[in-house]
């Protein structure tokens, strides 16, 4: 049996970790090598920094008007 | 003794009012939250204005259909994704191949490889990545995976709501958002290193 990369296997629980929707035991698996790899450690933060980043530059607000837009809509209704 | 049928009759007709009037406050409180997630679906900020008004047009149109307690944003979204889905707007926007899509430390990889590993520490990821870069590789995904990464990763939703709104199972939610992230960690990958 050849021996998986840890590193490898530890980027396909990225994802997951970050989500928090691993199981326990592979919780511990990828703190376990968490603590040990600094390449994986700095690529788990990378990812976290990158959602962060990526919320906040789709953020765009909502334009001047269309608030008024929507409030005109007030009072439709199939019934009337 | 019951009450004469005009009294009663008006008393229904103040209440269905006072709800109604209730529900439209309620959705127009998350207004600027449902625009947010609608910018990112759509190509432009004209289509997510006319998207958001044909949503709240609907939503005000159906609002006996709503239950009171119930997730309202994912009621909402729900609506504008089906009328997005109704013009055909996604369709327009597909490119015919996608290719499959690198593995999870592909942009890490990229960035450290031209710059160092420091270049993966925070300052340096918002030098590095515009948030113009961003938005354009969000809207290079497929429609199927930005959709669902655009909803949780953006709109905050949970898989369960993004299944609701989406009409997917929940699995086929976790694995378009894996697919979906990884797309855009290779379109930015693309746009910022040469």
């Amino acid at each position: 049996m050849t021996e998986r990369d840890p590193c490898e296997r530890c980027e396909e629980l990225m994802q997951d970790f970050l989500d928090r929707t691993l199981t326990d035991v592979e919780w511990r698996e990828a703190e376990t090598h968490l603590a040990g790899c600094d390449y994986c450690r700095r690529r788990y933060r990378f990812e976290e920094t990158l959602r962060r980043y990526v919320k906040l530059s789709a953020a765009e607000r909502m334009p001047p008007g269309l608030m008024a837009k929507l409030e005109e809509l007030r009072g439709l209704d199939a019934m009337a | 003794m019951s009450e004469p049928e005009p009294a009663v009759d008006a008393r229904r007709i103040a209440a269905e009012a006072r709800s109604r009037v209730r529900f439209e406050e309620e959705a127009l409180e998350l207004a600027d939250q449902v625009y947010r997630v609608a910018r990112r679906l759509v190509g432009s900020r004209e289509e997510a204005e006319d998207l958001v008004q044909e949503t709240y047009a609907r939503a005000f149109r159906s609002w006996r259909s709503y239950t009171p307690g119930t997730n309202m944003r994912a009621w909402l979204l729900r609506i504008l994704t089906n009328l997005n889905v109704d013009r055909g707007r996604r369709i327009q926007r597909t490119p015919p191949i996608q290719p499959l899509e690198e593995s999870d430390y592909y942009l890490a990889n990229k960035l450290a490889s031209s710059a160092g590993e420091a270049a993966l520490d925070q300052e340096q990821v918002v030098e590095r990545l515009s948030q113009d870069s961003i938005v354009h590789a969000l809207a290079d995904i497929q429609p199927q995976f930005r959709d669902v990464v655009v909803l949780v990763d953006i709109g905050d939703f949970s898989y369960a709501d993004a299944a609701e709104i989406l009409d997917i199972p929940m699995g086929t939610v976790m694995s378009r958002l894996h697919r979906g992230r990884r797309a855009l960690k290779q379109k930015l990958a693309e746009e910022t290193i040469a």
